[in-house]
C-alpha cells in the first residue's frame, strides 16, 4: 500500500496529515521508473559509455584506425592465444596491439573504438529522419483521415514491398562506379562528393531513410487516429484551436511515448542495417573503421584469426542488446500497463 | 433587449451505412443578450447536434449542415470562413462538455489548457494568460488557484474538473455560452454546485447561456425560456414559467410527467411514455410523436404540425389541445 502510494507521487507526512499530492510531470515520473529497472540502467550507461568512446575516440585509442604498420600483420596478443591455442603454431605474439592486428598491422582496438563512430551517427541519424519524415507523414494523414489517409497509406503499402537493397546497390553502382567517372560539375558528381566526404555513409543514410519512415508513419497514423476521436480534441476545436496547434499541443503530447519507445526499439535495426551494408562492402569508405566491414575483414581469416572477427561483432552485439534493453525500459516506464508484454 | 443569436430553419444529417439520418429538422430559435435558453429532449433528439451545428462542429463526413442560418452579430455563422469561425469559437461563443473526466488533454496542466483560449484569441504571454487563469479559478471556486496551475486534469475531482472547465470557457468573456449536459456525470449534491455557480457567473458576468439538459429540474430553476426537443423538431417553447404552468404539448406532458415528486406519499409505478424515440432514418410526413401520443388523431398522421402561438411567448407544435382532447 504504502508502495502504490508513492507510485502514485503521494506521500504522508507524519502524523496523520492529509495527503499532499507532489507535482510530477510525466517524463519526471517515467525518468523515475527508468531509473529503477536494472536492464534499461546497464544499457543506458553502455550507451553513454560508446558516446563518450566514439567522441573522445582519438584519446582512447593507442593509434590510428589508418596507421598500417605492415611487419606486424595478423599478430595475436598473449592472452587471445591462451584463449585459442591453436593458434600457437602459427601466429605470431606482439602484445603492443591489446586485441591484436589486422591483415595490414592495424590495431584492432583502435578500429573498434572508431568504429563506434559510423554506428552511432547512424544509431542517432536514422531516427531523426525517419522520425521527421514518419511523423509528419503519419500525422497528415491520421489527422484528415477519410480519403486523404487512404491513399497516403496505400503509398506506404506500396513503398513497403520497395526493394531497397537492390535500389542501393544501383545507386553505389551508379555514383561509386570506377570504370565511369562522373564528369566535375554534373550531378551526379557532386553526390559522389558528398558521398566521399561523408566517408561512405550518404547511402547508408538514404537506406535507413527510404525504409525506416514506413513504420513509423504508421504507428503515428493509428495513435493520431486513436487520440483525434477524444472529446478532449473536441474540446480543443470549442475553444478555437487551429489545426496545427491540435496536431502539435494536443495530439503530439499525446502519442510521443509510443513513438519514442519505437524509435528506440527500432535503432539496433539501423546499426545493423549499416553493419550489414558494410560487410556486403556497400557501406564506408575504408579505410574508415566499420564493425560491419572488420566483420567483413574478419570474415576472411576466421578460421586462423577467430580474434579479428570476433571482437568488432561482439562490439556490435553489445550495442545492439543496450539499444534493445534501453527501448524495453523506456517502453516500461512510459507505460507501466504494458510491463512485460511484447 | 436585442437578439445576440438568430437560428433559422437549421437542418443537419448524416450519411451512415443505414442510410441518411436526419437529426436536425429546421430547428429556428433565438437568444436575447443575457438570456438563459433551455433546451430540453431525450437522447438522440437532436439537442447536441444542434449546437454544434451552430458551432461548425460536426465532423464531415459523415455529418452536413445542409440548410438553415445561424446569425450572430449580423454574420452567418453557418457561411463563414474557417478562419473566421474559429475566431468566434471559445472567444465569442464557447462550450462546456457533459463529461469533464474526458474534455481535458491528461497530458498538459490545467494552466496550460486555462491559458490556451487566450494565447489564441488574445495574443497574451504564458505568463499573462496565467494571472487570468488564477482569477478565473478563484472565481469558479477552486482554492489554491496558483498552485494548481500547474496540476494535472487528474489531480482533480469530477465537479473540480468541471469548474475549471468552465472556467476556460469563461476565461476570454464570451458573449454566449453553451453547457451540453454539463451536469450530467455528476452527482446530484456537485450538480446543485455547479448549477449555483453557473447562476452567480451568469449574474457577475451577463453572458447569454444556452443550457442543453435532459434534467426539467435543473432548467425550471435556471433558465428564461425553454425549448423541448423531439426527433430533431422544437416542438414546444415557452418561457419557464409558462413551461411548468401549462404544458401543451403531449410530449412535454410526459416529460413532466415522468418526474418522480418528492411530495408523494403513495407509491405508484414510475410513469414513462410508451414507445421508443423515433429512428431518425427518413424525415416524417406526419408528427414524429404521433406513434407514441395518447392524444393523436387521424390529422397527426398525414400532416407534421408546425409551431403555432398558443399563448404569450409560447409556441407548440400539435394538432390537438390536450386540454380538450380535440383537434384546434
Amino acid at each position: 500500500m504504502a508502495e502504490q502510494l508513492q507510485a502514485l507521487g503521494r506521500k504522508t507526512t507524519a502524523g496523520g496529515a492529509p495527503l499532499t499530492a507532489t507535482r510530477e510531470s510525466l517524463w519526471k515520473d517515467a525518468l523515475r521508473r527508468l531509473v529503477r529497472n536494472r536492464a534499461a540502467v546497464v544499457g543506458g550507461t553502455i550507451i553513454v559509455i560508446l558516446i563518450l568512446a566514439a567522441v573522445f575516440a582519438p584519446f582512447i585509442a593507442p593509434y590510428t584506425y589508418d596507421g598500417q604498420i605492415l611487419k606486424d600483420q595478423n599478430t595475436v596478443p598473449q592472452w587471445i592465444l591462451n584463449l585459442f591455442p591453436v593458434m600457437k603454431n602459427y601466429a605470431k605474439i606482439n602484445n603492443n596491439y591489446l586485441l591484436g592486428a589486422d591483415y595490414v598491422g592495424r590495431d584492432l582496438f583502435s578500429r573498434i573504438v572508431y568504429g563506434a563512430r559510423v554506428s552511432l551517427t547512424v544509431a542517432f541519424i536514422g531516427p531523426i529522419i525517419s522520425l521527421i519524415i514518419g511523423v509528419i507523414y503519419g500525422s497528415i494523414s491520421g489527422f484528415f483521415g477519410g480519403r486523404v489517409d487512404n491513399i497516403m497509406m496505400r503509398i506506404v503499402d506500396v513503398l513497403y514491398g520497395f526493394p531497397t537493397l537492390l535500389f542501393i546497390i544501383l545507386l553505389l553502382a551508379f555514383f561509386r562506379g570506377t570504370l565511369a567517372r562522373p564528369e566535375p560539375g554534373t550531378f551526379s558528381y557532386s553526390i559522389s562528393q558528398l558521398d566521399a566526404q561523408m566517408g561512405g555513409m550518404l547511402f547508408i543514410f538514404i537506406g535507413i531513410g527510404l525504409t525506416a519512415w514506413e513504420t513509423m508513419a504508421r504507428l503515428t497514423r493509428g495513435q493520431v487516429l486513436s487520440v483525434r476521436e477524444k472529446e478532449f480534441i473536441e474540446a480543443a476545436r470549442t475553444i478555437g484551436a487551429s489545426n496545427l496547434r491540435i496536431m502539435f499541443r494536443h495530439i503530439l503530447p499525446n502519442i510521443i511515448g509510443p513513438l519514442v519507445v519505437a524509435e528506440t526499439l527500432a535503432i539496433p535495426g539501423y546499426i545493423s542495417t549499416e553493419a550489414f551494408l558494410s560487410f556486403i562492402g556497400l557501406g564506408v569508405n575504408p579505410p574508415t573503421p566499420s564493425w560491419g566491414a572488420m566483420i567483413s575483414d574478419g570474415a576472411q581469416v576466421i578460421r586462423t584469426y577467430p580474434n579479428q572477427t570476433i571482437f568488432p561483432a561482439l562490439a556490435l552485439a553489445i550495442t545492439m542488446f543496450a539499444f534493445n534493453f534501453l527501448g524495453d525500459g523506456l517502453r516500461d516506464a512510459l507505460d507501466p500497463r504494458l510491463r512485460g508484454t511484447q | 433587449m436585442t437578439d445576440l443569436l438568430t437560428v433559422a430553419g437549421l437542418e443537419t444529417q448524416f450519411r451512415t451505412r443505414e442510410g441518411l439520418v436526419h437529426a436536425v429538422n429546421g430547428v429556428s430559435f433565438n437568444l436575447k443578450e443575457g438570456e438563459t435558453l433551455g433546451i430540453v429532449g431525450e437522447s438522440g433528439c437532436g439537442k447536441s447536434v444542434t449546437v454544434m451545428s451552430m458551432l461548425r462542429l460536426i465532423p464531415s463526413p459523415p455529418g452536413k449542415v445542409v440548410a438553415g442560418q445561424a446569425i450572430y452579430q449580423g454574420k452567418d455563422l453557418l457561411k463563414m470562413s474557417d478562419e473566421e469561425i474559429r475566431h468566434i469559437r471559445g472567444a465569442q461563443i464557447s462550450m462546456v462538455f457533459q463529461d469533464p473526466m474526458t474534455s481535458f488533454n491528461p497530458v498538459l496542466t490545467i494552466g496550460r489548457q486555462l491559458a490556451e483560449p487566450l494565447e489564441i484569441h488574445n495574443g497574451l504571454s504564458l505568463q499573462q494568460a496565467y494571472d487570468r487563469a488564477v482569477q478565473m479559478l478563484e472565481m469558479v471556486g477552486i482554492p489554491r488557484a496558483k498552485e494548481r496551475l500547474n496540476d494535472y486534469p487528474h489531480q482533480f475531482s469530477g465537479g473540480m474538473r468541471q469548474r475549471v472547465m468552465i472556467a476556460m470557457a469563461l476565461i476570454c468573456s464570451p458573449q454566449i455560452l453553451i453547457a451540453d449536459e454539463p451536469t450530467t456525470a455528476l452527482d446530484v449534491t456537485i450538480q446543485a454546485q455547479i448549477v449555483e455557480l453557473v447562476k452567480r457567473l451568469r449574474d457577475e458576468l451577463g453572458m447569454a447561456i444556452i443550457w442543453i439538459t435532459h434534467d426539467l429540474g435543473i432548467i425550471a430553476g435556471l433558465a428564461d425560456r425553454v425549448s423541448v426537443m423531439y426527433g430533431g423538431y422544437i416542438i414546444e417553447e415557452a418561457l419557464v414559467k409558462e413551461l411548468y404552468a401549462n404544458p401543451t404539448h403531449p410530449y412535454t406532458l410526459g416529460l413532466l410527467n415522468s418526474l418522480p415528486r418528492m411530495d408523494e406519499t403513495d407509491h405508484r409505478r414510475l410513469y414513462s411514455i410508451d414507445g421508443l424515440p423515433p429512428v431518425l432514418l427518413e424525415k416524417p410526413n406526419y408528427c414524429p410523436f404521433a406513434p407514441r401520443c395518447a392524444y393523436a388523431v387521424e390529422h397527426c398522421w398525414h400532416e407534421n404540425p408546425s409551431l403555432i402561438p398558443v399563448g404569450p411567448g409560447h409556441t407548440v407544435a400539435c394538432w390537438v389541445d390536450p386540454a380538450t382532447g380535440r383537434e384546434r
